[in-house]
């Protein structure tokens, strides 16, 4: 079914083409292949990935065989921005209107080191998509804290619990006044594809951020990769929105929260993931209260 | 200088499939045809036939499928080989 807006309301109704081939490099029960399978159903084959140093650049398997069916350019983990933009320019004087360039980047390459090329390409206004797959946290070079890992959890840097708290790329990316930003996860593909499909049809900067929660990086059994990332929106730990021209909407299950509707304990998340085990009461509370005051904000500035 | 180039390849990591250790098992007889399993498998392993069809070849058993089915009707045992 597809509603007024042209918008996909049921998995069954997205596209078969496949551009993540069988026989990858992921671990089993990867989100980062999950996001990327919905993202390129959505963007199509006219689009050339631009993708740095991250797990995704692994998954994609070993030269002279590659297992993403799209033109793909691997970069230096801080530049893909920059490269995307010499992408975009030259597509521009070929006079090529219906390519898109888009980054492909991990948290790591987008909150921390990539920051830098990002803003510049927003702020010159590049025509082109930016997707962060959000996993909370340097995983191909085996779990270190990125600026996107929360307060408490554990990684091989942070291995008695991060003792800051995570920054919020997509509000940074706001701040610079682009046309669309959207945060989605992969437990709700219609959402996720509505976005990116939406964003496809923009001119500009546009950029989406999605939460893919990572077994081994996370510390849960493979098959918990969905009912992770939907419990993160349950619990309001994530956040769905859309930013289209700066005017921000809630979709889905946050919207829902929103307007009223309960959030899970924030406990039912955490304790799921060995990433948390070692949390004591008092960082819980912290957690929660934290997560009170982040949705106070929301119903304040969404009024 | 020369640039390298990947050409789009199924199986570029081999028969992904060999990784496995848990192999999922569809009753199509409970299946409602969602296509929830189809979309979330990682490793694209599941096609749309009349019903979903695995492809054991490169499934690698993480059992996603079996968890996110909403009528149970994947079922995961251990792998003998
Ligand atoms: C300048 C530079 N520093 C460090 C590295 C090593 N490195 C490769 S990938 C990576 C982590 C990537 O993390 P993220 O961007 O979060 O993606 P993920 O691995 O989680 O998918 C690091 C540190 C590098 N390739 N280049
Ligand atoms: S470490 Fe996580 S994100 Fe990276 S390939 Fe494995 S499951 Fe995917
Ligand atoms: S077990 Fe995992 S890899 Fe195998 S079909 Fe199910 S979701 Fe796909
Ligand atoms: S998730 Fe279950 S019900 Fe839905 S299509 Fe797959 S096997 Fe059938």
């Amino acid at each position: 079914m597809v509603s007024d807006r042209g918008e996909i309301m049921a998995i069954k109704d997205l596209p078969e083409e496949e551009y993540v081939l069988k026989g990858h490099a992921a671990c089993p029960g990867c989100p980062a292949t999950i996001a990327l399978r919905i993202t390129l159903k959505a963007l199509g084959k006219k689009t050339i990935l631009v993708i740095p140093a991250c797990c995704s650049a692994v998954i994609q398997s070993l030269y002279p065989k590659t297992s993403f069916g799209v033109p793909t350019l691997n970069i230096a983990f801080e530049a893909s921005a920059a490269a995307a933009s010499g992408v975009a320019s030259a597509l521009k004087i070929l006079g090529e209107k219906d390519i898109t360039p888009v980054v492909w980047a991990g948290d790591g390459g987008s909150y921390d080191i990539g920051i830098q090329a990002l803003s510049g390409a927003l702020e010159r206004g590049t025509d082109f998509i930016y997707i962060c797959y959000n996993n909370q946290m340097y995983s191909n070079t085996g779990i270190q804290r990125s600026g996107a890992t929360p307060y408490g959890a554990w990684t091989t840097t942070t291995w008695t619990g991060k003792k800051e708290r995570q920054k919020e790329l997509a509000e940074i990316v706001m701040a610079h006044h682009i046309p669309y930003v959207a945060t989605a996860t992969i437990a709700y593909p219609e959402d996720l594809y509505n976005k990116m499909k939406k964003a496809k049809e923009m001119k500009g900067p546009r950029y989406i951020e999605i939460l893919t929660p990572c077994p081994p990086g996370w510390r849960f059994d493979m098959s918990k990769t969905v009912e992770i990332a939907r419990l993160a929106v349950e619990t309001g730990s994530w956040v769905l929105y859309e930013a289209i021209n700066g005017k921000v909407e809630f979709t889905g299950q946050s919207k829902r929260i929103l307007e009223g509707k309960e959030r899970k304990p924030i406990e039912d998340w955490l304790k799921m993931q060995g990433r948390f085990r070692h949390l004591k009461q008092e960082d819980i509370e912290k957690i929660k209260r934290e997560l009170d005051e982040k949705w106070e904000y929301y119903r304040k500035v969404m009024k | 200088m020369k640039t390298a180039i990947s050409y789009p390849t199924e199986g570029a990591m081999g028969k992904t499939g060999t990784w496995r250790v848990f192999r999922p098992s569809i009753d199509i007889g409970k299946c409602i045809k969602c296509w929830r399993c189809w979309i979330f498998c990682p490793d694209a392993a599941i096609s749309k036939g009349e019903y979903p069809v695995i492809d054991y070849e490169y499934c690698k058993g993480c059992g996603i499928c079996a968890n996110e089915c909403p009528v149970n009707a994947i079922e995961m045992g251990r792998e003998e080989k």
